[in-house]
């Protein structure tokens, strides 16, 4: 049973990317609502209805695994990690409660409802990537690791933004599909330039990091990462400024590249830590809860995660394709 | 003014988890009920039961999203407010908050996308199934985290060593000895809430008269409802009581103010409990009553909280939420009897019926809290009963940080609560813009047939 701990390191990381890819384009399209109007309001946020409150049960997941299987990690990282915590919940609350009041309440209030689902994006987008950023930073607080905490702060953002633009393209179609290029066009560059900084910075403030990427034979074989993230990276270059693909409906590629960098990020980053859960600090063998509660824990997550899987592929395939109106059935 | 780490960290983690139960105690009912709308609807073919459907599920969106949100601010704070909990507790505690989510809360999540937009894409039976598959999940919900409470309350099925608590038996742990009767109360409890929330809004409605159809139907099925569930409920609550009483006689004697050891204890109905003194003050006592209501014998001995020196929860809260608890519970069953009465003789509601329902709309959320915190301060000072003390399990951060962190929250409730009830309100008192539309399409029905 020594691969359990290793088992649900995967499955947290697991759950942790599918959040990211999820709940990163209904974050994205909560900051990208003050640039439209309140008819492209309505409608961009219709294209998440169905889906924003299961994506935010992935970081739930997330959590969740931690405390089944790593009980010392999820106290160290989150005591650690107490102030922006407390925002990014002040920022989910508000956005997502935010989200059913602005269809329910007095047409005057509706302004104060948008508002607020951009604010609350805002902040819970800013918050994980504070967290983010110290998480890599191994919880410390020196300036150096502040700094590229800081960096991350702003990245996350970007990233979701840009994100929420991909499912646009994928969603929509018309002005909204048109506005979407447009943000996509604007928010492309920094993304890139962000990611990069990004991966040069990583190693240079991390020393476990750099010894771990810096080393042959390993730097060979990790070198498809950087190199499928860049693939990727182009080909949203491309879909951006092809005007007959852009013409065909192919936007969603957007959406699938970032997917694909996601994926490349993720990987990267879990060969950055292997094997430690909180770096230089704690390993997930040390943060392991009893071999009894993992084995438990194991029955539940091998059983539940392929039915969360299936049945969250069965609801996105009950409203694929573009999105026109979605309003509760009653007023329709 | 200096403030204890301590206190402040109960005070954030009290007002988290109250503001939290206040939604997932409607939606766990409200979609059982919601449940019995569709199927009656399916049956019958009575628009008015489809338009209930809808009035209330989007209340139910509402009032899911809150307890989401909510929620996931419980997950986080085991971590950033008690780690001491997860790193002595987290092999019982872990795997049991991982089964919530992984059996209930994708599911509720998942399927209610499907109950409020699903309608034209899928068949009625798959949205029907659908509405079960949400109302299973969030009773699944319910039964994961009341075991989990259970066992702080009445461990069994573990084995401490070195000072954390491993498994033995994860059946014991998972069915421990109070498990059974709270999950039955919190259950009936929910259900009852719902009943007076429904029928309280729906009296309302018909009151102001902006009302749509169905509305006097769901009115009727929440007085029906809480006159057959609100003697269950007394029934369900005296067992728990006794388990109690088993298990944790401390809480008992806070809850009844048995301040010294005795034979045959009387039951204090009301007074004011002083802990100094050891007392209660200005008591009204009825003799015998309690060792008659928790033994069934009225000469039994009920332990006294002067055998729990140090170990006793604070006496006056836990004391005085159980009589706000029992309170509502006997208004209750005063009002749905008067009101069913009305209807089983096939009259109308008086002015009077409507508002008294519309007075006890949020009744159940009262009784809910007071229940709770009867049970959670009557644990103290213990965090796991007899094994944690909460103090030992407490992160260290300065006052000065959960301070701020508690004033946040306490804005940010205060301004979602009054938008919820606002919001409510406004659903209710706004003449349904679907009514016509509803109207329109039943002249189509019957034109088509024509």
């Amino acid at each position: 049973m020594e691969w359990l701990p290793l088992f649900f390191a995967a499955a947290m990381g697991f759950a942790l990317f599918m959040y990211i890819i999820l709940d990163g384009y209904d974050l994205g399209i909560g900051m990208l609502i003050p640039f439209a109007n309140d008819e492209e309001k309505d409608l961009m946020i219709s294209t998440i209805g169905p889906f924003w409150d299961a994506n935010e049960t992935w970081i739930v997941l997330g959590v969740g695994i931690m405390l089944m299987a790593f009980p010392f990690a999820h106290s160290m990282v989150l005591t650690s990690l107490y102030l922006p915590v407390a925002i990014m919940l002040l920022g989910l609350i508000l956005r997502g409660v935010s989200f059913d009041f602005r269809v329910k309440a007095k047409t005057d209030h509706k302004k104060l409802w948008n508002n607020l689902f951009s604010i609350g994006s805002l902040i819970a987008s800013m918050a994980q990537g504070w967290m983010l950023g110290n998480y890599v930073m191994g919880l410390t607080h020196s300036s150096l690791s502040m700094f590229f905490t800081l960096a991350i702060t702003i990245m996350l953002p970007v990233l979701y933004i840009m994100m929420g633009c991909g499912w646009l393209l994928y969603k929509t179609e018309g002005d909204v599909y048109w506005k979407a290029v447009r943000w996509a066009r604007i928010a492309v560059l920094p993304l890139g330039l962000g990611l990069l900084l990004i991966s040069i910075a990583t190693p240079l403030v991390s020393e476990t990091i750099a010894a771990k990427w810096f080393r042959l034979p390993e730097a060979i074989g990790l070198m498809p990462i950087p190199l499928a993230s860049m693939i990727a990276y182009g080909a949203i270059i491309g879909v951006l400024s092809s005007k007959s693909m852009l013409n065909n409906d192919k936007g969603w590629i957007v959406y699938v590249a970032l997917i694909a960098i996601c994926i490349m990020c993720g990987i990267g980053l879990g060969y950055s830590l292997y094997p430690d859960i909180v770096i230089d600090k704690l390993t997930i063998w040390e943060a392991a809860s009893s071999k009894d509660a993992m084995q438990f824990a194991f029955y539940g997550t091998v059983i539940a995660v392929p039915c969360i899987f299936a049945y969250t592929i069965f609801i996105y395939r009950v409203f694929r394709g573009k999105t026109t109106e979605l309003s509760y059935e009653s007023d329709r | 003014m200096e403030f204890d780490p301590i206190i402040l960290a109960r005070i954030q983690f009290a007002l988290n988890i109250s503001f939290h139960i206040l939604f997932p105690t409607i939606s766990i009912g409200l979609c059982w009920v919601l449940m019995f709308f569709r199927l009656r609807f399916t049956q019958t073919q009575n628009i008015k039961w489809e338009y209930a459907y809808y009035f209330w599920v989007k209340i139910f969106a509402l009032t899911f999203a809150i307890g989401v949100v909510s929620g996931i601010v419980m997950s986080f704070q085991f971590g950033t407010n008690w780690p001491g909990f997860m790193e002595k507790a987290g092999n019982v505690a872990g795997p049991l908050l991982g089964y919530e989510v992984l059996t209930a809360f994708f599911l509720e999540a998942s399927f209610l996308a499907i109950m409020l937009f699903g309608k034209n894409r899928v068949s009625n039976r798959v949205h029907l199934i659908s509405t079960l598959i949400v109302a299973l999940g969030t009773s699944m919900s319910a039964f994961w985290i009341l075991s989990l409470n259970s066992w702080m309350q009445t461990p069994d099925g573990y084995v401490m060593k070195d000072g954390v608590i491993h498994i033995e038996n994860w059946i014991d742990i998972i069915f421990n000895p109070s498990f059974p009767y709270r999950l039955a109360h919190m259950l009936i409890a929910s259900l009852l809430t719902v009943s007076f929330l429904i029928a309280g809004v729906s009296a309302w409605r018909a009151r102001s008269g902006v009302h749509g159809p169905g509305t006097i139907k769901v009115m009727k099925t929440g007085v029906i409802l809480a006159a057959i569930l609100t003697p269950v409920q007394i029934f369900v609550g005296d067992m728990h009581g006794l388990n109690t009483l088993e298990h944790q006689p401390a809480k008992i004697a806070a809850i009844e103010g048995i301040w010294h050891t005795e034979k045959g204890a009387p039951l204090t109905l009301f007074g004011i409990p002083n802990e100094e003194e050891q007392r209660t003050d200005y008591a009204i006592k009825i003799p015998k009553l309690a060792s008659l209501i928790l033994a069934h014998d009225i000469d039994a001995e009920l332990k006294g909280l002067n055998e729990f020196e140090n170990e006793h929860p604070p006496v006056a809260p836990v004391f005085w939420s159980f009589r706000v608890m029992v309170g509502i519970g006997m208004l209750m069953l005063a009002v749905s009897w008067f009101c069913a009465f009305t209807i089983i003789r096939k009259k109308d509601f008086s002015k009077f019926q409507y508002t008294l329902l519309s007075a006890m709309t949020f009744s159940g959320w009262v009784a809910v809290l007071a229940g709770w915190y009867v049970t959670e301060i009557g644990r103290q000072p213990y965090v796991v009963y007899g094994l944690l003390r909460t103090s030992d399990v407490v992160a260290d951060h300065a006052a000065g940080t959960v301070l701020t962190t508690l004033i946040g929250y306490i804005i940010l409730y205060a301004f979602l609560l009054v938008s919820y009830i606002a919001t409510l309100r406004y659903m209710s008192t706004k003449p349904a813009r679907s009514l016509e539309l509803l109207q329109e399409k039943a002249q189509d029905d019957t034109e088509k047939e024509l």
